[in-house]
């Protein structure tokens, strides 16, 4: 398996504030790796390094490399809004339009300048049934998205994001809005896209980890403690804090 | 009786006469003016026989229409600029502060200045655009501030899932954030139009008072509240202005009812 994204050194601030302190990882293709750790650890601050989304911050400034596909994200004549079409997200709260269910979908795509009603039509189906969403609304793909449970939101958020041929999913923390059904629903969606895509995730739930993830990274005040596979990291951590962490000692 | 009951009924009777003077004022226009519509009222050609209030009724179209073309790209574009581009700083606070004092300056302080300024100064004389300048200047700060909370009323996670699919800023702001906030900015404009509807004052130092219907940009326009201004100043057409009252009135709670209506649709969106 080739490496998909690799992180070398970066540290990220917040005005004076260092919020990530030197972090290494690689993200190898056709996985899923989660991001655990206590609040405020860095977890998502550093999945927002991988689309460049913390550029939205004004006062936000990273030092460090990050390669996605061998090329440096951060450099100069970086196209962000490639790196973003190809390494979609999906967020903690969904967050779909206030448009139809079909608008929804179809914003990716038109945005990168398909205009045919076949050809968009043939996308919006395939994002939904990609997401395990188009039975419960093929029916009604026009009325609007705000009309949808919160797990079908989420899932929907989920088809928007694969909407336009990413090959990396970031999630952070899909399904802590979520009740447990729609989470065990996301799940299994999860485990059927690596096939297909790269999956890195931040969760708050350790269980969730265990049961989805195949490596799993342990992020604490602003470090990353330790990177394994999951098994491994949840049976014999190396680290002290990390077993604290696993075993409900604090966080 | 004790004191809470005195209050419920003190605070129940001072609602009620709220109610009651809007339904007097409504229930006395329409009784005075409704009797005096005519046919004649309504010709195509304005006489100082039939006193047709129809020029007058176009020239009031003519002007909100006007007066919005130059508002509504002004106070969007400058709201846009304050919620997307500077949320802070000084001169946001500057512009802030600028519109806030403008939305405090009585309107026929903008006639005398619109009637120096646009009528003189520029030489575009007593005329429909001179008003429509001078009434967009007016509705400015109320399109200008209902963008805003509009605008602000996003959620920014909206903006977020836009451009993590790669949609640039402008993308962002033209096709997810505007038609988002589109119920709140409709309703402030229909506000604006409401302004405009009943403004007499600033108009009749800006856009004269000729009652024909206006022929080009720079001919004179005489809107429905100035020709009602005239008639009865004039004094000798107190009914045909009755009836121009009724009509006034008819069309201001149109446009407040639409813009009720538009303003519960952005609210029950939001919820």
């Amino acid at each position: 398996m080739s490496e998909k994204i690799k992180v070398e050194n970066l540290h990220l601030y917040y005005g004076e504030k260092e919020a990530l302190k030197g972090i290494d990882l690689s993200v190898k293709e056709n996985m899923i790796m989660s991001f655990i750790g206590p609040s405020g650890c860095g977890k998502s601050t550093f999945l927002r390094c991988l689309n460049r989304m913390n550029d939205l911050i004004p006062t936000c400034r990273i030092e460090g490399k990050v390669y996605y596909g061998g090329e440096d994200i951060y450099a100069d004549k970086y196209d962000v809004a490639r790196l973003r079409k190809n390494v979609g997200m999906v967020f903690q709260k969904p967050n779909p339009f206030p448009f139809s269910i079909f608008d929804n979908i179809a914003y990716g795509p038109r945005t990168h300048g398909i205009k045919n009603k076949v050809k968009l039509r043939e996308i919006v189906e395939k994002s939904l049934c990609e997401a395990g969403l188009f039975d419960e609304v093929k029916d009604r793909l026009n009325s609007s998205a705000l009309g949808l449970s919160g797990g079908q939101m989420q899932r929907l958020c989920i088809a928007r994001a694969l909407s336009v041929e990413p090959d990396v999913l970031l999630l952070d923390e899909p399904t802590s809005a979520l009740d447990p059904i729609s989470t065990e629903k996301i799940e299994e969606l999860l485990l059927k896209l690596k096939k297909d895509y790269t999956i890195v995730i931040v969760t708050h739930n350790m269980q969730q980890a265990l049961r989805i993830s195949d490596m799993t990274a342990f992020f604490l005040l602003g470090n990353m403690i330790e990177c394994d596979d999951t098994t491994k990291m949840f049976s014999s951590p190396t680290d002290k804090r990390t077993e604290d962490y696993i075993t409900g000692r604090f966080g | 009786m004790n004191s809470s009951k005195v209050i419920s009924i003190i605070l129940k009777v001072s609602a009620f006469i709220v109610m009651l003077i809007l339904v007097a004022i409504i229930g006395y226009v329409m009784i005075l003016g409704i009797p005096q519509l005519k046919l004649s009222l309504f010709q195509w050609k304005y006489t100082s026989d039939n006193v047709s209030m129809l020029p007058s009724i176009i020239n009031t179209i003519l002007m909100v229409v006007f007066s919005l073309l130059i508002a509504v790209p002004l106070g969007l574009g400058a709201a846009i600029f304050l919620t997307q581009y500077k949320r802070e700083g000084k001169i946001v606070k500057l512009i802030r502060m600028t519109s806030e004092t403008l939305s405090g300056i009585p309107s026929i302080v903008y006639g005398l200045f619109g009637n120096i300024f646009f009528a003189t100064f520029c030489g575009f004389g007593y005329s429909l655009l001179s008003g429509a300048l001078t009434m967009s200047i007016m509705v400015l700060p109320l399109i200008l501030r209902t963008s805003e909370e509009a605008l602000l009323a996003v959620p920014d996670a909206l903006a977020e899932g836009s451009l993590a699919l790669g949609a640039g800023k402008i993308r962002t702001i033209s096709a997810v954030l505007l038609p988002s906030a589109m119920p709140g900015i409709v309703s402030g404009v229909i506000l604006g139009m409401g302004r405009i509807l009943g403004e007499s004052a600033a108009l009749i130092y800006t856009a004269g008072t000729a009652a024909t219907m206006a022929s080009g940009l720079l001919s004179q326009a005489r809107t429905l509240s100035v020709h009602m201004y005239a008639l009865t100043s004039e004094g000798l057409h107190m009914e045909e202005a009755r009836a121009v009252a009724a009509v006034l009135m008819v069309l201001v709670l149109i446009v407040n009812f639409i813009s009720r209506k538009i303003g519960k649709k952005a609210g029950g969106k939001n919820e």
